[in-house]
């Protein structure tokens, strides 16, 4: 692979990735989005992938494929497999903010990441550096989706969304955290989505539902 | 060196083995509070090593590696292991009663046993690690470690409230602690830039040798992100809000643990980060930010304490109130600032572990935290009502305890730092905490009880907890001794100005 198709491919996924994003956030049927962050997970494959191929280097390859695997397939099928059956708990009911006005906020909070990372830029003027605001955008749109979703599995995966950017901008300025952090961190994300799962789940049978607005007991 | 420093890891991970297998017997939970106790001699042992020599010394030196440069034990991290150890050696002995208890009452079951006494070890073992590694994105990797690990403690009871609890915890935690990775993986990047090697960029030693190299810009965005990312750990504000949930619905020893040793395991990960701030930015980067943050958390909760009508909520306040006024310490940032906030963090992990212990063993009787439920606790029962007094003295500050005089270096300290103004208003809100606890303390502790008020009940092992705490507490006001030597030291390789 040539430097210029590298570049080319790496933007096409990093566009890919943010665009996932902002699908998220337009979508409320709880299953679509799940199915929406599994894509996510492989635009976020391709960035240490196609590096590895440029290089000929076999260590990125491989942990392309490790995160397709854990971010493409594992994590999105245990969210999945805590989505009620229920339809009622399926869809996103009435959000805080709607669908047109969440669209705009998206957009303002990705000019909000070109300003951001102006710094990041500047220190390494790269191909690849150049490509980190998409990576702070899904950040910034994650925590967006965070407060403004009403589900508990929404929050399950804003968080989720907010990991891929930070993996990302780990592989656009420097191509990836050492391996023990690496590992470390996607073991504590594992186990951190399977305990939301659990907890969903109890939830939905002590509750009889998972709208956030029931949990409003602790409070002063 | 290598196998000193695996066993504060190794031995509670070895308990939790242990009680998986066997389930939650006396054997095991033994087998646990032996686990911490080892946490507490390493400890002890390693003060000799690495604390000699106060006061003199330059920044990084004296510290002890083992695995490779994987561990890594200095004054700071030994001092934390003294409180993982002395807490956690509290906190699972009187586990053993408490649970039995629980098991009796039916709030659980065999399994809801086990699952605990699981749990409980990984959580001792996630936090020696994040004082031990030598890598701050290993401390992430262990700090993240125990959002997991707590998870199903806090939530142990499974009733509507602690599954609320737990879900805000686990989501705000793990939000909040996330911003302190994208801040990790930042000062990766910078660290790269300034030449470090791409294996140990995030070796704290690597980063202190480059930190005048790193990149302004960039540095203060990371430094910024880190400092929300643990303080969300912390307990400080704006990420504070899942403390008073999270520890009013855990069992009484987790609250302990969580009160007394987390928040204090995530403030000195910020202490590490800001070594390494300090050298690239200058010192006045992060002492804005720790004393905004810090005068804001004590704000709320002085504020929140004074509304407070539940018992375990008031003490997750207290805890709160503590950690803002650590993080102010920590913006005055002198060696005796830094010296007096350890001597008050270990301080309040031992009072705060005698006030939850005390306040478990009335929530049992009561099956209530209500404040106005309780009354005349020091007449109906001596050794909890002793135990909830002396831990709240140690709290107030009052001599002979050793909280008193770490707010006095602390007050001087940030005096001789040109922070009066940061000292008055802190004053002033800790003068505000004190009241509202004096006045809650009070109406629950003395006067007559309501009649028909439940017994109070103590399992031996609480009471056996409780005695050596109040010891404990008495001991350190007393004298701190070979400690004292051992904060100064820490202080120093902190790279403390004066």
């Amino acid at each position: 692979m040539s430097d210029t198709t590298y570049t080319g491919v790496l933007d096409l996924a990093a566009g890919a990735f943010l665009l996932v994003a902002v699908l998220i956030v337009w979508r409320r049927d709880l299953r679509a989005t799940v199915r929406l962050l599994a894509w996510q997970g492989a635009a976020l494959a391709v960035l240490p992938f196609s590096e590895g191929v440029l290089r000929h280097e076999a260590a990125p390859i491989v942990v392309g494929l490790a995160i397709l695997v854990l971010r493409g397939g594992v994590l999105p099928v245990l969210l999945g497999r805590a989505v009620s059956t229920e339809p009622r708990e399926r869809r996103e009911s009435a959000p805080l903010v709607n669908t047109t006005a969440s669209l705009l906020v998206v957009a303002a909070l990705t000019v909000l990441a070109y300003a951001v990372t102006r710094p990041i830029i500047a220190l390494s003027p790269t191909p690849t550096t150049r490509a980190v605001p998409a990576a702070f955008a899904v950040i910034l749109i994650a925590v967006f989706v965070l407060v403004s979703r009403r589900r508990a599995l929404s929050q399950a995966v804003g968080f989720l969304m907010l990991d891929n950017g930070i993996t990302a901008t780990a592989f656009l300025i420097a191509a990836g955290v050492p391996l023990i952090v690496e590992l470390g961190a996607s073991l504590d994300i594992l186990f951190a989505v399977i305990v939301l799962g659990l907890l969903a789940g109890h939830m939905q049978h002590t509750f009889g539902g998972t709208d956030l607005d029931q949990l409003r007991e602790l409070r002063d | 060196m290598t196998a000193l420093l695996l066993v504060p890891i190794l031995a509670p991970l070895l308990a939790a083995v242990v009680t998986a297998v066997l389930g939650w017997r006396r054997g095991a939970a033994v087998v646990t509070v032996g686990a911490a106790l080892s946490v507490l001699v390493v400890g002890v042992v390693l003060v000799a090593l690495v604390g000699t020599g106060g006061g003199s010394g330059a920044a990084g030196s004296g510290a002890r590696y083992a695995v490779g440069h994987l561990l890594r034990a200095d004054a700071l991290s030994v001092t934390m292991l003294i409180v993982i150890g002395t807490v956690g050696s509290l906190a699972t002995w009187a586990s053993i009663g408490y649970i039995d208890a629980e098991l009796a009452h039916g709030h659980t079951d065999p399994q809801g046993a086990r699952l605990y006494g699981v749990l409980l070890p990984l959580f001792l073992a996630a936090m020696s690690l994040a004082v031990l590694a030598t890598s701050i994105g290993v401390v992430w990797v262990a700090i993240e470690a125990t959002t997991v690990a707590t998870a199903f403690l806090v939530a142990h009871r499974r009733t509507r409230a602690a599954l609320e609890a737990t879900w805000k915890y686990v989501i705000i935690c793990s939000v909040g602690i996330a911003l302190a990775l994208l801040g990790t993986v930042l000062l990766h990047f910078v660290s790269l830039h300034a030449g470090a090697a791409t294996g140990n960029t995030l070796d704290i030693d690597v980063l202190l040798a480059h930190a005048s190299r790193l990149d302004p810009a960039v540095t203060r965005l990371a430094a910024g992100l880190l400092l929300l990312g643990y303080g969300a750990k912390a307990g400080l504000v704006p990420f504070h809000t899942w403390l008073a949930d999270a520890h009013s619905q855990a069992p009484a020893p987790v609250s302990a643990l969580m009160s007394g040793v987390l928040l204090s395991v995530a403030m000195s990960a910020l202490l590490r980060v800001k070594s390494v701030v300090d050298l690239a930015l200058g010192t006045g980067f992060l002492r804005a930010g720790l004393l905004t943050v810090g005068l804001l958390t004590l704000a709320v909760s002085a504020a929140l304490l004074f509304v407070q009508t539940d018992v375990k909520r008031m003490l997750a306040y207290s805890s709160m109130e503590n950690m803002g006024l650590i993080a102010v310490a920590a913006a005055g940032g002198t060696r005796l600032a830094i010296a007096a906030l350890l001597l008050h963090v270990l301080a309040h992990g031992i009072g705060k572990t005698l006030v939850f212990l005390a306040a478990g063993q009335v929530q049992a009787a009561h099956g209530s935290t209500a404040i106005a439920d309780v009354t005349g606790v020091l007449g109906r029962s001596r050794l909890v009502g002793g135990a909830f007094l002396v831990g709240l003295a140690v709290l107030l500050g009052l001599p002979p305890f050793a909280m008193f005089a770490s707010e006095l270096s602390i007050s001087r300290a940030l005096a001789d730092a040109h922070l009066a103004w940061a000292l008055g208003v802190a004053l002033v809100l800790v003068a505000t905490a004190f009241a509202a606890l004096v006045r809650n303390g009070s109406r629950m502790l003395l006067g007559p009880a309501t009649p028909g008020s439940p017994a109070i009940s103590v399992p031996w092992t609480v009471g056996a907890a409780l005695v050596t705490g109040i010891a404990l507490s008495l001991a350190l006001g007393l004298t701190a001794g070979p400690l004292a030597d051992l904060f100064q030291t820490a202080a120093t390789q902190l790279g403390a100005s004066r």
